[in-house]
């Protein structure tokens, strides 16, 4: 269904507010505005990576009302009213999240790029299983490639985070 | 990557996005979970004037068995369809809900959108073609239902018509003992399937009662695999049936030669997943829990 591309000046915008990390933020938006686009381009959060830019990579994971979705294949306009959790919105009072800790202290990065998206799909691993075995860490990062670490010092971090959660 | 412009409208019911649809013109798309339209639009495979965002439309999400049915609506993500009672009674179904691309893409993605999208790799309609669903759509013209293996005409094609959207899907509740089993082979989570296949089976004592076997990314539609049923209804399950049946099937198939692989390792794959399929499904009918998904290289 192809057709004549439509002058981005003629479209009218769309109103959205997404609450980021516990502050809501009202803007307009062209509507082919992607949810990592708003969130990094309007609101400077640059933690939220895009790397594949195709759906593959989980580089641009962000918790939208609690669930991993992948920031680059979502509209803003689709978040709308939504509640989003980036990777800046981990850390508390000046302290690191157990799984920033815990990646830190187990080498579970190396150029850091897929970080931020590993720990928010780690996250929503966590929030949803305490104790995860080895397998259910794997599938729980299925959606987040890593082209550095071979991936065993994210599970290992991943495994302690969790260990040090269920303490706390 | 940004999408080319185009108008965004947020359909509050589904009269109002059939009445936006019908209206819009030729470049008008509806968007449900925007898993697959809003990738082919970012890299410029499509091209949209306006974009018809179904996904606030109440109502639309439900998931309910009842009357010797199941009945999905369109809008059900594939992670709530995985942790959903419907999963956890019929094991076909969480094969696929769990197996579809990755966590975050079934956080997003809709049942309906993935039926609509005339796919062959999509993984719903090759399921959906073992559980012999039944496709509803809602239109200018009114409501009907369409069989899923008639739903799908042509590569990206479906019978949809202007203005018309998918608003759910239903299938009668399998017989007690029946049990099935859904296996692909992939490159890795988010990618779709190289070949998928689907088989849902009923047991009286060692025979094959019924079948329903499916084939996915395997042609230019799903496939209802026909010859393969043929080979195992009515017969005691031995290892030539099987054999017979996934020759069957093979000869059903018609892959295409693309970056995951040739039709000929593709036929090889579906050779083995049929067997597979038939194994786990057997076994499920026995009792036995099992649990099986998507494969990884």
């Amino acid at each position: 269904m192809s057709t004549t591309e439509t002058a981005a000046q003629d479209i009218p915008k769309v109103a959205v507010e997404i609450t980021v990390n516990g502050q809501s933020y009202r803007r307009e938006v062209e509507p082919r505005t992607l949810l990592v686009q708003f969130i990094r381009e309007e609101l400077r959060l640059t933690g939220t990576h895009i790397g594949c830019d195709t759906t593959y990579c989980g580089a641009c994971t962000i918790l939208l009302d609690g669930e991993p979705v992948k920031s680059c294949t979502m509209l803003a306009a689709q978040a709308d009213g939504g509640e989003v959790l980036t990777v800046e919105g981990l850390e508390k009072d000046g302290e690191l999240h157990p799984l920033q800790t815990a990646f830190s202290e187990h080498h579970g990065l190396q150029c850091g790029y897929c970080t931020p998206g590993m720990l928010m799909s780690s996250l929503a691993l966590l929030q949803n299983n305490a104790s995860p075995t080895e397998k259910q860490i794997r599938k729980g990062i299925q959606g987040n490639l890593c082209r550095c670490t071979g991936y065993h010092n994210i599970f290992k971090a991943i495994e302690a985070a969790a260990a040090e959660m269920r303490e706390d | 990557m940004y999408p080319a412009p185009f108008n965004y409208h947020r359909a509050g019911s589904v009269a109002e996005a059939i009445s936006l649809l019908s209206n819009l013109g030729d470049g008008v798309r509806a968007l449900a979970g925007g898993q697959s339209l809003l990738v082919l639009l970012k890299a410029r495979f499509d091209t949209v004037t306006d974009l018809v965002d179904l996904g606030r439309i109440r109502g639309l999400d439900g998931i309910e068995a009842g009357n010797g049915e199941y009945r999905i609506g369109a809008l059900a993500t594939h992670a709530r369809l995985a942790r959903s009672p419907v999963a956890e009674a019929i094991p076909i179904f969480q094969d696929a809900a769990n197996g579809i691309a990755d966590n975050q893409v079934r956080s997003r993605g809709t049942i309906g959108g993935n039926v609509s999208s005339g796919d062959p790799s999509c993984d719903w309609p090759t399921l959906l073609i073992a559980l012999d669903a039944q496709v509803h759509c809602e239109g200018p013209d009114g409501k009907r239902a369409v069989p899923v293996n008639e739903f799908v005409e042509d590569l990206y094609l479906t019978v949809l018509g202007d203005g018309e959207i998918v608003t759910g899907i239903s299938f009668p509740a399998p017989e007690k003992g029946a049990a099935g089993a859904y296996v692909g082979f992939k490159r890795c989570a988010p990618a779709y399937p190289t070949t998928s296949v689907g088989v849902q089976l009923t047991m009286d004592g060692d025979d094959c009662k019924d079948v329903r076997v499916s084939l996915g990314s395997s042609g230019l539609t799903p496939i209802h695999a026909t010859g393969a049923e043929a080979e195992l209804r009515g017969k005691l399950l031995t290892d030539d049936v099987i054999v017979r049946a996934a020759d069957a099937a093979v000869a059903e198939s018609d892959p295409i030669d693309d970056q995951r692989g040739t039709p000929e390792f593709k036929q090889l794959l579906i050779n083995t997943l049929v067997k597979r399929g038939i194994g786990v499904a057997r076994r499920r009918c026995a009792g036995e829990q099992v649990e099986v998904s998507h494969e990884y290289y």
